[in-house]
């Protein structure tokens, strides 16, 4: 009964969206209050009956009703309870069902509780959220009901693969989607700044805090997908630039470059169709990442519930909502106001060559991902784009955006001197230079392009310290005055160093990692051991060690360095007999920001008729920071979306209180 | 001495870089065995949802990986390895792209992007000149300035 509550309130949401958006509408063009409010209403009842939905499906899975056919599909009865509800968005259809929950809930917020936004505009934002809403709702309901009843339920279910059966990735796909999905409001709003022909630092105030949201989420998303990957799939890589990869990170490379650029849109009136076309771009590519990772068209370490016609479908929601956006874009854009002018050598013009950079980036990204596809359909031969490509192209454009990084945040608004800013960086550039150097000398094998890469991370961390010593007029000001600025810094200011310190160090690690890390592997006996790096490595013990839903052999791994106990580590090999299939529990051994990286293999003869196992041990140093810095990152956006100027109704209030707004940085 | 010492590194090195493969597979001698397991990484495991055969743990990508072995201890090229093995399997086999007239628009449409932004943006250069230019007061606005001054040194 509570499914069928869930099916018909899912089927209610649709029909609530859809007068969402003739209410909206409605409004727009008699310019009445009365259907304002209907319009918002209808978003926020779309948002409940999704919500409902949604719950039903999760009540499905808890108490394991396998007469639903996506919970016999997907869930198992002596499944841990964590993994029962994860398996909610495990699968296909649960998945889109929270796209939809994100949709639908990001689109009551701005309608519920945004006001202080112009009645017309918000109107216009409302409008466009339903309609995408109706979009995604009806694909649901139509192509991709997870609330499907099975005429004869089997007595168990299929289970969730087990290699999805992790809490790292269990909330994973919530901060993602809400990272895709948070897009969309972005992507609404840039509607309606076309409708109303209107962007202004108003607009880009209102724009901002959404995709920074949007930003720190999918930031979130990403690192836990790729935290996952490193300590899942058994070998120690965290980023394969997989299309499903290539997928969330497009999205997140578009995101950044709107960052900026609506920075420069609401402190300077620049850039204003720019930064509407990247607003556009980023929800548009959260659509298109959508539609590679569930029609099957290319093949991923990732890829799941993978079907053709449900991609027709996607890219026919793709072409709607993109096509309606660009096609707006192209007809409006054009009489949008151009904006102040600004000097090439100016905070502008860092602000556009990082756009530049960004941009570029996410062509590769699409390229890289695409190519295969496009050479097959021209010539009928296939080719595999992987990393190698990405190291070449990729790489260095990164680092062109890292060495310009430091100066932008230096440099004054319209007009600058750059002989000014690169002076107050010349000790920086030196350390920077000193460490590369010191890499190059020190570490064996060479790696120069890693080398470069550490230098460059310690220019973006220097850098930050730069920028704030500069700020707080350290060196030049009275202690005391040193001391009130600090204290006086917006929280936006932090927010930026923070993001900016966390890509130095997400640089350092991933440099180092890559390119030193050192790997053994043998078939060890009970008590005999392998050298990787420092560390000694011995098998002390394996023992049976049988969970809810599967069977394992865990070894009881003794890792010293110079004879001194690093850690006791308990690596396991499981075998999941409801899907036949073994996996390996990677053990990890922290050392500083270091990792000792264990993996059990298959039971193989040893000498002398012992039993013996492939164990491989990795060492990856400052392996840590890989993941720190992008949280780092995401806690950066966290802490600038905290400043108050940023809030909602913060001009409202600053007017209250007879307070200058301050524009945010 | 100092070189002495650099010796034990690179061997340490190279040494460390043959472990990591599987005993039952490795090539006795590590040279060889590292420039096999240079190779890995650049090639596709063809059954594999886009791994390398370094990375995956399935049957055929053991059979490539014994392939490569096999081709590099019988003394062929780096080169000779991956044109044989794009004889027998195809392009798809290679996880780098090669640099081909085909593959231009792959390579080049990245830097070109950058080229042609960076010279778009600095040729904007001119357009700041002219209004540089534009915004000289009108004699109006100076008359109105120098009023303003006088009234305010008063």
């Amino acid at each position: 009964m509570i499914v069928e509550i869930g099916a018909f309130c899912l089927i209610l949401s649709l029909v609530l969206s859809a007068a969402q958006v003739s209410l909206s509408v409605i409004g727009r063009v008699r310019r009445s209050a009365v259907f304002y409010g209907a319009g918002e209403g209808a978003a926020g009842a779309a948002f409940l009956m999704v919500l409902i939905a949604f719950t039903a499906l999760m009540y499905a899975f808890v108490t394991s009703d396998f007469s639903v056919a996506n919970v016999a599909a997907n869930s198992h009865s002596a499944k841990p309870m964590l993994y029962k509800v994860a398996g909610v968005w495990g699968s296909h259809e649960g998945s889109m069902l929270l796209w939809c929950l994100a949709l639908t809930g990001f689109g009551a917020i701005v309608a519920l509780m945004a006001r202080g936004l112009p009645a017309a505009m918000k109107s216009v934002v409302v409008a466009s959220q339903g309609s995408l809403g109706v979009l995604f709702l009806a694909y649901t309901v139509f192509a991709s009901n997870p609330f499907v009843r099975l005429l004869r339920p089997p007595v168990e279910g299929r289970s969730l693969n087990p290699l999805l059966q992790d809490p790292a990735l269990a909330f994973h796909p919530p901060f993602l989607y809400g990272g895709y999905v948070g897009f969309s409001i972005v992507f609404s709003f840039a509607i309606a700044a076309l409708v109303e022909g209107r962007v202004d630092a108003a607009w880009a105030r209102w724009v901002r805090p959404w995709s920074l949201a949007a930003w720190s989420l999918l930031t979130v998303g990403i690192t836990l997908g790729a935290f996952w990957a490193y300590y899942e799939l058994g070998w120690g890589g965290w980023w394969f630039w997989d299309p499903v990869e290539n997928a969330s990170f497009m999205p997140w490379l578009i995101g950044t470059a709107l960052l900026h650029s609506a920075v420069v849109t609401e402190k300077r009136g620049s850039l204003p169709g720019w930064t509407v076309f990247l607003a556009l771009g980023a929800f548009t590519f959260s659509m298109l990442g959508a539609f590679l990772v569930r029609s099957g068209v290319l093949t991923s370490v990732h890829a799941f519930a993978v079907d053709p016609k449900r991609g027709i479908l996607l890219l026919t929601i793709l072409g709607i909502a993109a096509g309606t956006g660009f096609g707006l874009f192209a007809w409006r854009a054009p009489k949008l106001a151009p904006g102040g002018l600004f000097a090439p050598i100016s905070r502008e013009g860092a602000l556009v060559i990082n756009n530049l950079v960004l941009s570029a980036a996410t062509v590769t990204v699409l390229l890289g991902t695409l190519y295969p596809l496009i050479k097959e359909a021209l010539t009928g031969q296939s080719l595999s784009v992987g990393t190698p490509y990405f190291n070449l192209t990729f790489a260095p454009l990164m680092g062109l955006a890292f060495l310009v990084l430091p100066v932008g945040p230096l440099l004054s608004w319209k007009r600058a001197d750059a002989l000014g800013a690169l002076q107050r960086l010349w000790a920086t550039a030196g350390v920077a230079v000193a460490v590369a150097l010191l890499v190059l000398w020190v570490q064996k094998p060479i790696h120069v392009a890693a080398a470069v890469g550490m230098g460059l991370g310690v220019w973006l961390i220097l850098g930050v310290f730069v920028e704030i010593a500069e700020r707080i007029h350290l060196g030049r000001a009275s202690p005391a005055e040193v001391r009130r600025r600090l204290g006086g810094l917006p929280r936006g200011a932090w927010g930026m160093s923070m993001a900016h310190a966390g890509l130095g160090i997400f640089a350092l690690g991933a440099c180092f990692e890559t390119a030193w890390k050192i790997e053994a592997a043998q078939a060890l006996s009970i008590n005999q051991s392998i050298t990787v790096g420092a560390y000694q490595v011995q098998l002390s013990d394996v023992v049976a060690a049988n969970g809810p839903n599967y069977i394992a052999e865990r070894g009881l791994v003794t890792v010293t360095k110079n004879a001194k106990l690093v850690c006791e580590a308990k690596p396991e090999r499981r075998f999941y007999p409801a899907n036949s299939q073994t996996t390996s529990e990677v053990a990890l051994c922290l050392e500083g920001l270091d990792d000792v990286y264990l993996v059990m293999g298959e039971r193989r003869a040893g000498n002398q008729d012992q039993p013996a196992w492939l164990v491989r041990a990795y060492w990856n140093p400052l392996a840590r920071l890989i993941f720190l810095g992008p949280l780092l990152m995401a806690l950066g956006g966290a802490v600038s979306l905290s400043d108050r100027r940023l809030r909602f109704a913060a001009p409202r209030r600053a007017a209250d209180t007879g307070a200058v707004p301050v524009p945010a940085e | 001495m100092k070189r002495f010492g650099l010796l034990g590194w690179i061997l340490v090195a190279v040494l460390s870089m043959g472990a990591a493969a599987d005993p039952s597979e490795r090539l006795a001698d590590p040279a060889m065995e590292a420039r096999a397991k240079a190779l890995f990484p650049q090639i596709r495991c063809m059954v594999c949802q886009n791994e390398s055969i370094d990375d995956s743990q399935a049957d055929l990508a053991a059979d490539l990986r014994k392939i490569v072995r096999e081709e590099v201890a019988a003394g062929r090229s780096d080169t000779e390895v991956r044109t044989y093995l794009v004889q027998r399997y195809g392009e798809y086999v290679m996880l780098k792209p090669a640099f081909t007239l085909t593959n231009g628009a792959l390579w080049v449409t990245p830097f070109a992007i950058v080229f042609l932004g960076l010279i778009a943006f600095f040729g904007r250069r001119r357009a700041w000149l002219a209004q540089g230019q534009e915004t000289a007061l009108t004699p109006e606005e100076q008359a109105l300035l120098t009023k303003l001054r006088a009234s305010e040194s008063e």
